[in-house]
């Protein structure tokens, strides 16, 4: 268990920068999600603590120790990747037994037994044990991947879209799991995601990257209700916040270009006008697409509205965001 | 534009039954959905409709004729496939022109049909590009111009976005969608995900191990689902499953288990034996007046909305409650069921019992 923490890190490949300047303290005991697009600098930013690639400038601590010069092995962290690698000619069970038998572990073979039957449970597998890795689905070899950085007790877990291979259900599924795993055995995990409902129900805190830079940190819930800017803003919430010209539903304050309405923020059934264009029922709820002054809104209502296209519904904003020019928040 | 009929359709690969006699008929200009697990036959049964795959039995009719023999290129269909296969030597605009000139199409005409396809793609920018240089997207709306360039009466899609991450595939689902309705093509669209089939499908199939499970409009089928598989499959969280033992004549409109009494809408089946009482996490209440009891074991943040995970003496329980309310992990607390809103299944064979509240929506189909 312990602290990691990353100051002034820049990476740079070729002319991209892939990092630039990031700060960030990952407390110790806390699951943090590093969310962003494809390209955000969300695996540079594991990999600078796993040890696999070296920081062009700026230093990675880890339980206070400057890991400069430290080997991925050294560093007693263990991660799993967006693609599984097992070994193909080991079983399921001697796959999850591996990284015990390290010769420095020595761990006797009851707690191995132990420690494997436990693993196996949570992730779903117990029926697979004596299989061969390579007679499973990729969702099953997946979990075994996930299963042999659990059996081990790094400092650090750090993994990279572990779940996005898996369908939904199981993802469902696993991602109780692992928040129950990291909450009751304290450990600190990185994790790395696109997909927005991780980063809410799993983290404890959320780290918002774009194009390298860290442009806000805090819980799910800081991030959602208390938005840094347009970009942290749109991470969080599905549907995704409306972004409107700021004037649109009158005065707005100094300096603001955008409005800002995420879809629960929009009031039906007072204020102005606006058009039906689109009906989706999604089962527990419906959106609605609306069309007011040119302006697609998107919001949504009961799931059995008798709402139909066409229809007008009058709309008011409640709780709008107001961001600048440059998509920064001013109110 | 077609109307399709599939009737009776099986397909074997060797021992294997890929679809066991599916029946169902998409309406002319329909956006439908075949939804389902990987290995359910929504492929396959795609696949038979598109002339790529021959049926076992059972026939296939596009516009009151039957195809079923037909090979794909004498059914006038198009398909886009979850990879989609562009000529990497030829411009945008010479890959959607492909099938017009192979088709004899005279190259004035040709051209003329392609700028009105990009226009209404938002690709005419891009035409004189090469292929290699363009983005995901815009390679997806390139193979979809040569789908749509032939005017052919139906456009099957396999997975189309499949490949995408969620942000560009939830741009390019509204996309494809605005699109059809401009167009009003009869359109079937193979997918997984069923959040993507309830966006987008005018009517959904939904199947499992190559048997048709449930046909409908999406908001039926999430509000009374024939089988605990379409229930189970629809819906995120999908809908919680309350197992319990007793007897239930028609009639019925309370149900009792774990020391509790609940309402449920007058059924018409009577069933005996092991039951499941369905409900979705939204209609599920926190209150702690409720003789029902549960303990949260998990609480997840979904911004607006939280789910409350309880458990209870059957089973665990999902709640879906505003993210206002304060909920602790640990805490003991009483549940109440929306009423109006529960389907009871028979345990053993997973099929839905007959009430008055989904009646009409089974007898659809």
């Amino acid at each position: 268990m312990a602290e990691v923490s990353l100051q002034g890190v820049t990476k740079t490949f070729g002319g991209e920068t892939a990092l630039d300047n990031v700060t960030m303290t990952v407390p110790d005991g806390s699951f943090v999600v590093l969310l962003g697009p494809t390209g955000a600098g969300k695996t540079t930013t594991l990999r600078m603590v796993s040890g696999l690639d070296k920081p062009d400038a700026g230093k990675v601590m880890i339980g206070g120790i400057d890991m400069a010069g430290l080997t991925p092995a050294q560093r007693d962290v263990t991660m799993v990747f967006q693609q599984y690698s097992l070994y193909p000619h080991l079983t399921v069970r001697q796959n999850l037994e591996f990284p015990l038998k390290s010769p420095i572990l020595r761990t006797p073979q009851n707690v191995i037994n132990q420690k494997v039957g436990e693993v196996a449970e949570i992730l779903q597998i117990s029926h697979k044990l004596d299989n061969k890795a390579t007679a499973l689905s990729g969702g099953e070899m997946q979990r075994v991947s996930i299963g042999r950085a659990l059996v081990r007790q790094p400092s650090v877990y750090l993994m990279d879209e572990p779940l996005s291979s898996l369908d939904a259900k199981l993802r469902s599924d696993l991602r109780v799991e692992l928040k129950n795993i990291q909450a009751n055995s304290g450990a600190t995990l990185l994790y790395v995601t696109h997909d927005q409902i991780e980063a809410m129900t799993m983290a404890t805190h959320v780290g918002v990257l774009d194009h390298g830079q860290l442009t806000q940190f805090g819980t799910p819930r800081e991030i959602y209700e208390n938005p840094v800017s347009v970009y942290a803003a749109s991470r969080l919430g599905q549907p995704r916040m409306n972004i409107l010209p700021a004037h649109l539903f009158g005065d707005a304050p100094a300096g603001a270009r955008d409005v800002g309405l995420r879809p629960e923020h929009i009031v039906q059934g007072e204020g102005e006008d606006s058009t039906v264009t689109r009906v989706e029922r999604l089962g527990d709820q419906t959106r609605l697409h609306l069309v007011y002054k040119d302006h697609v809104i998107i919001t949504v209502t009961d799931a059995h509205t008798e709402l139909s296209g066409g229809d007008i519904v009058k709309i008011r904003p409640n709780n709008p965001y107001y961001f600048d020019a440059d998509g920064a928040r001013v109110a | 534009m077609a109307q399709i009929h599939i009737e009776k359709v099986r397909k074997d690969f060797g021992a294997f039954t890929a679809v066991q006699s599916s029946t169902f008929t998409i309406e002319d200009g329909e956006f439908f959905m075949l939804l389902g697990p990987s290995g359910c036959g929504k492929t396959t049964t795609l696949r038979m409709m598109a002339g790529l795959e021959l049926p076992t039995s059972g026939e296939i009719y596009i516009d009151g004729e039957e195809v079923g023999m037909k090979p794909a290129s004498q059914r006038d269909i198009a398909f886009v496939f979850q990879m989609f296969a562009l000529y990497p030597h030829l411009n945008v605009g010479k890959n959607i022109s492909y099938p017009l000139i192979s088709q004899g199409m005279p190259k004035v005409q040709a051209k003329k049909k392609v700028s009105e396809i990009a226009e209404i793609l938002g690709i005419t920018d891009i035409l004189n590009r090469p292929i290699g240089g363009l983005s995901g997207g815009d390679r997806q709306r390139v193979a979809l111009g040569r789908a749509i360039v032939r005017d052919p009466k139906a456009f099957f899609m396999d997975e189309p976005l499949g490949a995408l991450d969620a942000e560009f595939r939830e741009h390019m689902s509204e996309e494809l969608r605005a699109l059809h309705n401009r167009m009003n093509a009869t359109t079937v669209y193979v997918t997984h995900d069923q959040l993507e089939a309830m966006q987008m499908g005018d009517k959904i199939v939904v199947m499992n191990h190559g048997v048709v499970e449930q046909f409908g409009v999406p908001q039926d089928i999430y509000d009374w689902p024939a089988t605990k598989f379409v229930a189970q499959f629809i819906g995120s969280p999908p809908m919680n499953f309350l197992d319990f033992h007793g007897m239930l004549a028609p009639s019925e409109i309370k149900v009792r288990f774990g020391e509790a009494e609940f309402d449920i809408p007058k059924t018409l089946d009577g069933a005996n034996g092991n039951l499941t009482f369905g409900v979705r996490p939204e209609h599920v209440k926190l209150d702690d007046s409720a003789k029902y009891r549960g303990e949260v074991s998990a609480v997840e943040y979904l911004g607006t909305t939280q789910i409350i995970t309880l458990e209870t003496a059957n089973g665990s329980v999902k709640a879906r409650v505003a993210s206002s309310d304060n909920v602790q992990v640990g805490e003991r607390t009483g549940l109440k069921f929306d009423s109006r809103t529960v389907s009871i299944f028979n345990g053993e064979t997973g099929h839905v019992l007959r009430s008055e509240a989904n009646q009409e929506v089974l007898n659809y189909g």
